[in-house]
């Protein structure tokens, strides 16, 4: 029965959605308040509906209702509770669910918090946001119901993929889809704004804050992905370029140049072209990520089940978001001025070219994940791995890096290249002598390692170099301390973000530059060093878990003869689909992490012989994901400015949003 | 032209081949070998632990039944996935299958087999084709091994695991790379067999 419940929740919702995508744009474009005003009831019954609607699912996983089909195919009655809530978006049908669910409360979320907003925006808002909506629920509804049933019931399930059996992977998809969910905000604020022709520094503003949570819920989903890769997976890796990755890191560049060109549009008026388009980007290559994961047009070790019919529908929708969106814009960007105007050298020029050059990176990974795919639809075999990713994606970057460290000292309108040189040269000559001497006090030296430190050291040094400028400027006479705490949030967040890439990009090098690896076969007894720490084999052991055989290897490690801890890498059976997973054991620090995976026994018939295993050294790997954090940090201190709170009375309304938009 | 057109027009040459796309099978190579007679070889057969590998297995010994070659390894994890549906196949009793043990140690990329001798490496081989075989049940008729993987170039094997249909003229039919599913017996294998079999009174 709760099943069914859910299941016809759904299809009210559709019908809600209808309402919701189809009046209020009507309504604002005739001028019929009451059709306007349907938009925030209908939200609300939509997010209800939903809501109920993934809650009937969860019960079929926590209840172990295997009639239906998709709990069957995905849960076990062995499965831990926290597993079982977590199997319901572990499927294709229960993550377009969490998909639409996700989008009704953010939808939701901007009816609450865009009163100060004309009412007309946040119709059109809301209104573009129930199409896509449409688009989701017919998508669930007509090729991947969560809900079908399967009658008699299957006394057992098929478990959960082991790989998704972990809490990283519990929490992974939700921030990714928050982040792909919530671009389609800021995808939403800009056709509105082009249907009303009112591309302004206001528009900008309103759509700011919302596209700055969505970037943060996209980074944190995607640094919990390459962290549950290097735990888990068991190849000491936390990058693939696999195609699914890709997927997920494509909106973050354009979203990434998107927050930048906001800030602009909102202060200067300018890009705003530009800044729509971003937009309508960040979404479209979330639809794309979309795509290329459920239609099976590419191989990944993500791919979900796949189903030719799923892959026609959603590009079908991709076409007609998309498409209709472009064309929109190809009608309305013309029409737009160019807004503040300003010099070759200047803030808005060096942030245009972070924007373009972030823009062309994005363009290589995507020419690099479909070209396999264009060159089979042209008869011919090709595969893209990560060597090409690496070298152009490395060489792209490293302008942009630099243009960090210049960008927060140039002036709005017109800077000077003389007076950026005299501020900077230092910071540049110390940061590039650093980064040369220091790789010769460690293992080895090379040109890679000593440009990426350079780089890092050249983010931290300008960023303090312009808080003591920023502080100085802005002191009057107070300690220097509570003026610093009293610089605004958003520069506040400015930095943190830049820090968290130069933490980032220490973590990437050093690991790069220095990890130790090996490879051994090792049986009880055995011991091996690497990177100053021995490892000693003590043998391997059996226990049983909640839903899998663990056979445990038991690594005593002892840094110089002194001990320093036991580590336990497992190798895990699981009992309902008898696959085997490898569950690494990691010594975490925060200048290195030791990384043990437990292989194969050589010999199958004697587990107590010898075992292939292989131990890392992976010196300041951490880093990757505290950088990823500050990141994500920095959005949200920049999310706390004042300005953002106070808006309610700073914004001037402007009052031509009401009328149709031909005459904008 | 107004430029802000180029978007849309990019736009739509990625759509159209994504819609290429989707009517390929990344999976699907076509395969030379189609319509050809399956490569011969003599291949030992694997046999009970103690036993030596003196007995040869070459797909002339199957001439007049249609069967299926399948090509697996230990090491392969869609192997794992795919081995409960041949079981299953097997005990129907509707397509001898003939399992085709691919690099069982030079494969698994978590043992370094250059360190073994080949003596050893021909008993390791042995041992773990059997003790998989033990653990998860055997579909095949018999199972030859491919130690060095030469003879799987013949077959242009590049992936496991893989499966050939090969006819009572011993031409391969069917080439399938990647697991064996219910649908891909069906699509693929199940109308050919059923021609086969009408054609012989």
């Amino acid at each position: 029965m709760i099943p069914e419940l859910g299941q016809f929740a759904l299809i009210l919702a559709l019908a809600v959605a209808l309402v919701q995508g189809a009046l209020p744009l009507a309504g604002v474009q005739r001028g019929n308040a009451a059709w306007i005003a349907l938009a925030w009831p209908a939200v609300r019954a939509q997010a209800f509906l939903l809501t109920f609607s993934f809650c009937c699912l969860t019960w079929a996983f926590i209840d172990n209702d295997f009639s239906v089909v998709y709990t069957a195919s995905h849960s076990n009655s062995q499965l831990p509770l926290p597993y079982r809530i977590a199997a319901v978006w572990g499927g294709h049908e229960g993550s377009l669910l969490l998909w639409a669910l996700l989008l009704s409360w953010w939808s939701f979320a901007v009816s609450l918090f865009s009163r100060q907003l004309p009412e007309t925006m946040t119709a059109r808002v809301l209104g573009i946001l129930g199409l896509v909506s449409v688009g989701f629920l017919v998508f669930i509804l007509m090729t991947s119901n969560p809900f079908e049933r399967q009658l008699p019931g299957l006394p057992e399930g098929n478990d959960l993929n082991p790989l998704l059996q972990d809490p990283g992977l519990v929490i992974h998809p939700p921030l990714l889809y928050m982040g792909y969910v919530g671009f389609s905000i800021a995808y939403a604020f800009a056709i509105a704004a082009l249907l009303s022709g009112q591309l302004d520094a206001a528009w900008a503003r309103w759509s700011r804050p919302w596209t700055m949570v969505a970037w943060i819920f996209l980074t944190l989903g995607i640094a919990m992905g390459s962290w549950w890769a290097y735990y888990e997976l068991g190849w000491g890796g936390w990058w693939f370029w696999d195609p699914v990755e890709n997927a997920s890191f494509m909106p973050w560049l354009i979203g990434t140049a998107l927050i930048h060109s906001l800030a602009v549009t909102e202060k200067r008026g300018s890009f705003k072209n530009w800044t729509v388009m971003l937009a309508i980007g960040a979404f479209s290559l979330s639809l794309l990520g979309t795509f290329l994961v459920r239609s099976g047009v590419l191989t990944s070790v993500h791919a979900f089940a796949t189903d030719p019919k799923r892959g026609v529908y959603i590009l079908a929708f991709l076409v007609a978001v998309i498409g209709s969106s472009l064309l929109l814009f190809a009608w309305r960007a013309p029409k737009v001025g160019l807004g503040g105007r300003f010099a070759l050298l200047s803030r808005e020029s060096l942030l245009l070219t972070n924007n373009v050059m972030l823009a062309v990176v994005c363009a290589t990974v995507l020419i690099g994940t479909l070209s396999p795919l264009i060159a089979s639809a042209l008869g011919k075999k090709l595969s893209v791995g990560a060597p090409y990713f690496n070298t152009v994606f490395g060489a792209l970057m490293v302008p942009v890096v630099f243009l960090i460290g210049v960008g927060p000292f140039a002036r709005w309108k017109e800077a000077s290249l003389a007076g950026l040189a005299r501020l900077l040269r230092w910071p540049f000559f110390v940061a590039v002598l650093a980064a040369i001497l220091l790789p010769l006090s460690l293992d080895h030296w090379s040109p890679l390692i000593a440009l990426g430190l350079a780089l890092a050291f050249w983010i931290a040094l300008t960023a303090t170099l312009n808080f003591i400028a920023r502080v100085r400027a802005t002191r009057a006479g107070r300690p220097f301390l509570s003026t610093l705490f009293k610089q605004p949030g958003a520069f506040w967040g400015m930095h943190l973000a830049h820090l968290g890439i130069a933490v980032f990009i220490v973590g990437v090098t050093m690991v790069k530059g220095y990890e130790t690896e090996k490879d051994v076969k090792m049986g009880p007894g055995d011991t091996v060093e690497v990177g100053g720490y021995q490892f000693g084999f003590l043998g391997v052991r059996e226990t049983n878990g909640p839903n899998y055989l663990a056979l445990i290897g038991d690594v005593e490690v002892t840094k110089n003869g002194k001990p320093y801890r036991r580590m336990t890498p497992e190798k895990r059976i699981y009992n309902a689909s008898g696959m085997p997973m490898t569950e690494t054991a990691i010594d975490s620090g925060f200048l290195r992490d030791l990384y043990i995976s437990l292989g194969e026994p050589i010999d199958r018939e004697n587990l107590n012989g010898e075992w292939a295993v292989r131990v890392y050294h992976k010196p300041f790997v951490g880093w990757i994901w505290i950088g990823c954090l500050l990141m994500a940090l920095g959005g949200l201190v920049s999310i706390c400015d004042r300005r953002y709170r106070v808006r309610a009375n700073a914004v001037v309304i402007t009052p031509s949003a009401t009328q149709p938009a031909q005459s904008a | 032209m107004n430029k802000f057109l180029w978007p849309l027009a990019g736009f739509i040459i990625l759509a159209v081949f994504l819609r290429i796309g989707l009517d390929l099978n990344p999976h699907e190579v076509p395969s030379p070998f189609i319509g050809k007679p399956a490569p011969e070889f003599s291949l030992p057969v694997l046999g009970t632990p103690g036993e030596a590998l003196d007995k040869h297995f070459s797909p002339r010994d199957m001439r007049g039944k249609v069967w299926l070659l399948n090509v697996w390894s230990s090491w392969c994890v869609s192997c794992r996935a795919e081995h409960p549906f041949l079981v299953r196949l097997a005990k129907e009793g509707k397509l001898p299958i003939v399992g085709f043990n691919y690099k069982e140690v030079r494969g698994d990329t978590e043992i370094d087999a250059s360190k073994l001798g080949a003596e050893a490496e021909r008993e390791l081989v042995q041992k773990r084709a059997r003790a998989w075989l033990a653990q998860r049940g055997d579909p095949y008729q018999l199972t030859v091994l491919d130690i060095d993987g030469r003879v799987a170039i013949d077959y242009g094997v590049y992936g496991v695991p893989e499966t050939y249909l090969i006819d009572r003229e011993g031409i391969i039919r069917v080439k399938h790379i990647g697991p064996l599913t219910e649908d891909a017996l069906r699509e693929k294998i199940m109308p050919l067999l059923e021609q086969e079999t009408r054609g012989k009174p």
